[in-house]
């Protein structure tokens, strides 16, 4: 089994995977499998359906036990380490007997910040996301998107140096989809969040990443793990960039051609 | 002043109705009056019991029983409801037992209870107390079961503490179904105290006042007695309607 000894991480590396199994019912889904995940970069995760895109977040983040191998954060554990996870499900994700404002100060009164710390963090995210609406609504008497952004705040609250996304554009409308991308981008830039974001639909993909992970069928191996060097911010107006559409056709090359072996 | 929406006198239909085809038996000779009262002096003689405050003494009674056995059957069902919710091999290891004696009419039950409690009161509201608890530990059981597990893997991403995720999260995500216990345990335990009432040796309660009418045919008295018990367990259960609306406001909305 390989580890971080014998084969150390590239510099800039946050995130080192090595000699990662996973089985499931007896099937391997993960064997033998080195990642490095480079720090303060957006990675979008893109492969064919079952490879186990949400399955390898879900184990970085310690949803998902593996089977064997180890994950470091900078050499450190997951319990040493503060993460933030963006569920695809908002509805499910955000606790409904609280205020949108509360779901967002839990994590945070939870490790014993004062009340005016706790305050002027969730007042420091409301103006990044340009929260219009009442915040002390609770969850259900918010829309889709307003209810994914919550979550997203309240993900980033503790300031992550990780923050996991599965399919967060999934249930979300088109403007959402649009406003929550650059929110992403923004909170990126500002405070050098890592993040992994696991997508279905290429353009997304394609649009927010520093670097898209392309994922074979399984057993699941990187078949591509492409740069994409857009400068940011990238307005809406980015798909339609000649560079955007040659990294996009190029990662669809690869997608078909993984399908096809 | 608006205009008046005649929809909502739709819920009166029912109830006159009922009065109408009591009436019509009653004109039709179809029912003698010795077995059912005409509706209108049952009604007068309900209001004449309330009034003089006959009805009081029974009203109390059972009401408290009721309460008690409600509050005992809360106090140890739902907290064991929700530690055998927390684990499921628990809560399989006794499953069975639960849904046995949930499926047991309780009612069947008195005889070995008065062998343990004798013709006592203690009896009535031990009884009325285990009917209650099981339908109490059943929901709250499930509540926890049932809990979304996006919402307790969303608290363990946040590095929430264990104990802590038990009682902000798994606790929480139980109430809803932890109230519908409560409510349907409430209603078990009033329906058992009548029956205890009626069949335990008893000298007050309005299953007492119900079986004495009955014994002395004395059928406007017993058919007013059962329309206070109805509208005690309906008062009951809509007293638990309004305060779930209250407490667990997002109950069905999320």
């Amino acid at each position: 089994m390989t580890t971080v000894l014998q084969l150390p991480a590239v510099a800039g590396t946050h995130v080192t995977i090595r000699g990662l199994h996973k089985s499931f019912a007896g099937v391997p889904l993960y064997q033998e499998f080195n990642l490095d995940i480079p720090r303060g970069k957006i990675i979008s995760i893109f492969g064919p359906n079952g490879c186990g895109k949400s399955t390898l977040i879900n184990m970085i983040s310690g949803l998902t036990a593996i089977d064997s191998g180890e994950i470091l954060f900078d050499g450190k554990s997951l319990k040493e380490t503060d993460i933030g996870y963006v569920f695809q499900n908002y509805r499910d994700a955000l606790f409904p007997w609280m205020s949108a404002w509360d779901n967002i100060a839990y994590p945070l009164k939870r490790r014993g910040l004062g009340a005016d710390k706790v305050k002027a963090r969730v007042r420091e995210l409301a103006d990044l996301f340009e929260i219009k609406f009442n915040l002390g609504l609770f969850p259900y008497e918010l829309s889709g998107g307003q209810q994914q952004t919550v979550c997203i705040m309240r993900a980033l609250a503790t300031k992550p140096e990780i923050l996991f996304l599965d399919e967060p554009f999934s249930a979300l409308d088109f403007e959402m989809t649009l406003f929550i991308r650059a929110k992403l981008q923004e909170a990126n830039l500002l405070a050098g969040v890592t993040m992994m974001i696991v997508s279905h639909d290429l353009e997304d993909a394609v649009f927010l990443a520093d670097r898209i992970l392309l994922l074979t069928r399984r057993p699941t191996r990187v078949a591509e793990f492409m740069h994409f060097d857009m400068p940011r911010p990238r307005a809406p107006e980015a798909v339609s960039a000649p560079e955007f559409i040659q990294t996009k056709s190029a990662a669809l090359q690869i997608f078909q051609r993984e399908m096809r072996s | 002043m608006g205009k008046f929406d005649t929809k909502k006198l739709l819920p009166l239909v029912g109830p006159l109705l009922l009065y109408a085809v009591w009436e019509f038996a009653l004109d039709s000779k179809a029912i003698k009056p010795v077995l059912l009262p005409p509706p209108m002096d049952t009604l007068q003689y309900l209001w004449g019991s309330i009034t003089s405050g006959a009805v009081n003494k029974d009203l109390l009674a059972t009401i408290l029983r009721t309460v008690y056995a409600f509050v005992i059957a809360t106090v140890i069902g739902v907290p064991l409801g929700i530690a055998l919710g927390s684990s499921v091999n628990l809560y399989r290891s006794v499953e069975f037992l639960v849904d046995f004696f949930r499926s047991t009419p309780s009612s069947a039950l008195i005889p070995l209870f008065l062998l343990i409690f004798g013709i006592t009161d203690t009896n009535k509201v031990a009884i009325a107390a285990f009917a209650a608890v099981l339908v109490i530990i059943f929901n709250s059981a499930y509540g926890v079961m049932n809990a979304k597990k996006t919402r307790v893997m969303a608290a363990i991403t946040m590095g929430i503490p264990r104990r802590f995720i038990f009682k902000d999260v798994l606790l929480m995500e139980s109430l809803p179904q932890t109230f519908v216990g409560l409510r349907g345990g409430i209603s078990m335990a009033l329906v058992i105290v009548i029956v205890a009432e009626m069949f335990i040796g008893s000298e007050n309660g309005l299953g007492h006042r119900i079986i004495d009418a009955q014994q002395v045919f004395n059928v406007k008295e017993m058919y007013s007695s059962i329309l206070i018990t109805g509208a005690l367990g309906y008062v009951m259960n809509l007293a638990f309607l309004m305060l779930e609306r209250h407490l667990i406001h997002w109950s069905g909305k999320a």
